[in-house]
């Protein structure tokens, strides 16, 4: 039932990581992780400026019967945050892969190397 | 028709329900105090005496307690709550004094504090108890500010790491970082008690201690108790003990003989006082001797036949006004001298009982993940035979519609679909035969008409919430109502 | 047999039947013969209700039931008969947390009147379901400020009530947090002294109004202060006073924390209290405690429910706001019910004959040339003097008239010198005020 989308890079913490050049990478969480959580009612994200570390929390989400960390697939500087997820966050819901958290700046594009493809995420299902 | 009105709704301008004295000082005028004064309106309500008591009588109505049925919540100990609690705590002088009056004028008040750290020291095997922590929470966090400062006192700063099972109750682990210290977690074997080797693993200079809840949030003895507060101790720990369980070693164990060197009771567990919606309760704390000088201020002592207040240096500081929830701790005592005890004895035993009749009885019906003996409380992972997949949740709002408060469910989270069963000493075979009779009877409802589980509850004042639109939405005042509201119109 | 235990024999051996066993002893098979009790507790024998009431009743007698003319954080307030009443209704009284609203709405119901009564009084957006006390919620409120503004420092005004900062200082010590205190000149929070010590550094700040000492402050810029360095203001304040006084809210403070026992909780001898919590919009996600909010059933029924649950022990654990799990929810309850027998009219006629009673009573022993008030501060109900009489001759005349009142603040701290304290509260009459008077005239 979980959608799996190609073309994106995954963490094993059910995060997706969208390229859209060099340098700069989208951040969302994967249809199976937004399917354990429940409703969402809120995500909380860090803002336009701040910094970002791989493998440690940069914030959260909640549904009404948990509260998930977000583990950062990358390192590097948070450009833009999703404001649309303030007033609206059961967009998680309808449509994982479309609601990117975060907008972000790689200080270490190496990184992405660790990551898995969609066929090596699909595998931890 | 279901009572549908806030207490905001009922009023009207100018309607009073208090009676004051007539001023005696009409020539001092509040009003010069000018600018420190409120300019912003006050929106408190203003109603009849008779609408009043109407209104909180019929909301009453819409709540269940232990006098209005079986109440099995796992790791709650709803037993029933004395009448005669209730009545020393009115009819006598204690509720009027203050806590600063003079020790001479309050020797009773401090007497019973005395006596009761007292039975729970012979109840706990500890030597000492502050009753002053005001909840179990509360008591979690006091008992490990004594782990902690016990271990700054010889000189071991490093040692600031908690071992917690993964199987334990939330508050341990959050406890433990308000304390300033981290957690480890440890896994269970396959019986669901603590893993000695992935204890052994975890085990270093780093460790400051182990909580611990016995019987174990599963409803099962630790077999190995002596063993794990050997390693534990072997190590330089501390070993904690949680009591929320307490109740089934009423009569058959002390905490303190089974290693333990700290503890937290819940009074309004084990001891009877009522739960009140949600507190209050009481978390007394106790220690071996060793410890007893890093309990919280004020302390009571005695010399003599005379009972004073103390502030110790040693202490890890006041955690609580004064000497926490006095009037729960009366309560308490009441209880205590009223079973006496031979009849404390006897509750460990008949509540453990009544749990494995409970297991025994459903065990068809309800998957056992461990078929062993239980304690206190038994613990299922949902329906046995379940072809529509139905869940505990709706097993548990089904419940309500028989007049039964659901168990505890989803706890713990070692098991997905838990069902967390405890009965206590109190409950009559007949109502817990008809308890087993009613949960047979959702069971083969899951098998032939599922959707009466997932509607229910049907037959109590409200059905399911939209807890989603709760979270959303956050409309935590009559303010926020209001406003809610008039944005819809 | 005995009255709590319903089990006769034949109930207990049909049971172990099911069991397949002999005896409750075969059970506790499993737990080591090392650790299995061998003797009876060594306690009192059981007692019948006869002879538990006496017990209590040669306790009580040596009590004594003072006249109460001292506050120090603990106020003899009217109790309405009402609300014994209503509080001992079982359905209230012995239910468990609402974590099944279908049953459950009577508590959240009133949880949910509580919080918007909170919120009325402090002018703050959200207040949650309770806290402990006034002293462990003025702990959680530091935190608070701490984990919103990741900081690790605080300052604290030191016309703190000294329990208060003793419990927020155990808290802050174990947390391995910082604290600076803030000095109070005149007798109340000195505004400068706070400019001077406030940077980035600090969290913020946390006040109380009235103060210990009962004096009246102003926080004029205060907020505003703290704000420009991204701290946070907070006040703590005797919750029933704020009927009268400006508001958290006119103040411009970020957290409103504190005691209720004003609203008619007797002085019960130190506890059970109910510590009020409450913030602005942006932080209450960083509340602890519980929260209860507005929703619908499925039939679209106006109904209550704990909310934001995610942010508690139980769900979050270690990444908990708190570890905090009861509340005080019965004693909500109570003051809820206060508050709305007392209504606005109530709360501020009160006040306002407590601020009468101890106006008399400061002005009359200002007269008796033996009391002084170097301080000169406003007050409503509670104020702070020095003397020229010994305080030990103070508490045992007053004793003698079966009166507590001039507590010598020395009790608590050598801080504290000279000063004495005064409460008097609507509960007081002019008669009990003449008779103080007298027995200090008489004294030198």
């Amino acid at each position: 039932m979980s959608k799996v989308i190609e073309g994106l890079l995954y963490s094993r913490d059910h995060e997706w990581v969208k390229k859209l050049n060099e340098e700069e990478v989208l951040i969302g969480i994967t249809a199976f992780a937004a399917n354990q959580l429940g409703s969402v009612v809120f995500v909380d994200l860090p803002e336009a400026g701040d910094e970002i570390v791989a493998n440690e929390d940069f914030g959260a989400v909640e549904s009404v019967k948990a509260a998930s960390d977000l583990v950062s697939p990358v390192s590097g500087e948070v450009l833009e945050m999703n404001e649309e997820l303030e007033g609206e966050p059961e967009l998680v819901n309808e449509d994982a892969f479309s609601s990117w958290f975060i907008k972000v700046k790689l200080s270490n594009s190496e990184e992405l190397d660790d990551l898995l493809t969609a066929e090596e995420y699909k595998a931890t299902l | 028709m279901s009572y549908d009105k806030l207490i905001f709704e009922l009023s009207k301008p100018g309607r009073q329900a208090f009676s004051l004295k007539k001023p005696s000082f009409p020539e001092y005028d509040v009003l010069d105090l000018g600018k420190h004064l409120r300019k912003l309106e006050l929106n408190l309500p203003e109603v009849s005496e008779l609408d009043c008591v109407r209104h909180f009588t019929n909301i009453s109505k819409k709540n269940f307690g232990v006098e209005t049925g079986f109440y099995p919540l796992g790791s709650c100990t709803m037993k029933y709550n004395p009448k005669i609690n209730e009545e020393i705590v009115s009819n006598t002088n204690f509720k009027n004094l203050h806590p600063y009056q003079p020790v001479s004028t309050v020797q009773g008040a401090l007497e019973v504090y005395y006596e009761l750290q007292k039975a729970l020291s012979e109840i706990s095997g500890l030597a000492e108890f502050s009753l002053n922590p005001y909840a179990g929470a509360h008591g979690e966090l006091i008992g490990l500010m004594v782990m902690k400062k016990y271990h700054q006192s010889k000189g071991n700063f490093k040692r600031k790491k908690v071992i917690i099972p993964d199987s334990a109750h939330g508050t341990n682990p959050a406890s433990t970082v308000v304390c300033g210290m981290e957690v480890v977690e440890i896994g269970s074997n396959e019986r669901g008690m603590v893993d000695l080797e992935s204890l052994k693993s975890v085990l270093n200079d780093e460790i400051a201690g182990m909580m611990l809840t016995n019987p174990n949030t599963l409803g099962i003895f630790e077999e190995d108790i002596c063993e794990i507060t050997k390693l534990v101790h072997d190590a330089g720990g501390l070993m904690y003990y949680d009591g929320a369980n307490l109740n089934a070693l009423l009569g058959k164990v002390r905490p303190g003989d089974m290693g333990f060197d700290i503890m937290h009771i819940n009074l309004h567990k084990t001891f009877s006082t009522p739960h009140g919606g949600g507190g209050p309760g009481d978390g007394p704390v106790g220690v071996k001797s060793f410890l007893s000088e890093f309990l919280p201020n004020p302390r009571i002592r005695k010399l003599d036949d005379y009972f004073y207040i103390a502030n110790e240096a040693d202490t890890i500081g006041q955690i609580s006004s004064f000497f926490g929830n006095y009037l729960v701790e009366l309560r308490a005592l009441t209880y205590i001298l009223t079973l006496g005890k031979e009849n404390l004895m006897q509750i460990g035993g008949i509540a453990t009982l009544n749990a494995n009749y409970i297991k025994e009885s459903l065990k068809d019906d309800f998957y056992l993940p461990i078929d062993d003996l239980c304690m206190h409380e038994c613990v299922f992972d949902g329906l046995k035979d379940n072809p529509h997949e139905v869940r505990t949740l709706d097993v548990a709002k089904r419940l309500l519609d028989y007049g039964m408060h659901a168990p505890t469910i989803y706890f713990p989270l070692l098991f997905h679909q838990a069902i967390m069963i405890e009965p206590t000493e109190t409950e009559s075979l007949q109502t817990i035969n008809e308890f087993i009779d009613v949960m047979k009877q959702i069971a083969k409802e899951a098998k032939e008409n599922p959707e009466l589980l997932r509607k229910a509850p049907l037959n109590t004042p409200i059905s399911r919430t939209d807890e989603v639109f709760a979270a959303k939405k956050m409309i935590f005042s009559y303010k926020d109502y209001l406003d809610y509201i008039n944005s819809k119109e | 047999m005995f009255k709590y235990f319903p089990h006769t024999k034949a109930d207990v051996d049909q049971m172990l039947k099911t069991l397949n066993i002999s005896s409750i002893d075969e059970l506790f098979s499993q737990i080591s013969k090392k650790v299995l009790l061998k003797n009876e507790y060594d306690l009192k024998s059981e007692m019948s209700e006869m002879e538990v009431r006496d017990y209590f009743k040669s306790l009580e007698k040596n009590n004594q039931e003072l006249v109460i003319f001292s506050g120090l954080g603990v106020y003899d307030h009217y109790q309405p008969s009402v609300i014994n009443a209503l509080t001992s209704r079982q359905e209230f009284l012995t239910s468990y947390t609402p974590y099944q609203p279908e049953i459950s709405q009577g508590t959240l119901q009133y949880i949910f009147e509580y919080q918007s009564m909170i919120q009325a009084l402090t002018g703050l957006d959200v207040s949650n379901a309770s806290m402990y006390d006034g002293s462990t919620s003025a702990a959680e409120a530091c935190f608070m400020a701490c984990n919103a503004s990741r900081r690790k420092k605080i300052l604290i005004s030191e016309t703190l009530n000294p329990n208060t900062i003793e419990v927020i200082k155990t808290y802050l010590k174990f947390k391995e947090y910082d604290f600076e205190m803030v000095a109070n000149k005149d007798g109340v929070f000195d505004v400068e002294d706070f400019k001077n010590k406030m940077s980035k550094e600090y969290a913020g700040v946390i006040v109380q109004n009235p103060n210990f000492f009962g004096f009246i402050e102003d926080y004029e810029g205060v907020a505003d202060f703290a704000h420009e360095f991204k701290g946070l203001l907070i006040q703590n304040s005797d919750i029933s006073t704020l009927s009268l006084l400006k508001s958290p809210a006119e103040n411009k403070a970020d957290i409103a924390c504190g005691d209720c026992q004003s609203l008619g909780l007797p002085v019960a001898f130190g506890g059970p209290y109910l510590g009020y919590l409450a913030t602005i919009k942006k932080l209450v996600r960083k509340l602890p405690g519980r929260i209860c909010g507005y929703t619908t059933d499925t039939s679209g029924k106006r109904s209550f429910v704990l909310t934001l649950q995610a942010r508690e022990q139980h769900i979050r654990r270690s990444k908990a706001n708190s570890n905090i799990c009861s509340n005080q929810s019965l004693l909500a309850l109570y003051v809820t019910i206060y508050m709305s027998l007392m209504g606005k009219k109530g709360l501020v006629e009160v006040n306002n004959q407590s601020y009468q009673n101890s106006h008399y009573l400061y002005e009359r022993l200002i007269k008796t040339g033996k009391f002084f008030d170097n301080f000169n501060q406003p007050f409503i109900k509670e104020f702070t003097l020095e003397t020229s009489i010994s305080h030990d001759l103070i508490s045992e005349a007053l004793l003698k008239s079966n009166i507590f009142g001039g507590f010598s603040l020395n009790q608590i701290s050598d801080r504290y010198e000279n000063l004495i304290n005064f409460c008097v509260t609507e509960k007081r009459t002019k008669t009990e005020i003449d008779k103080l008077i007298n027995v200090l005239e008489g004294l030198s």
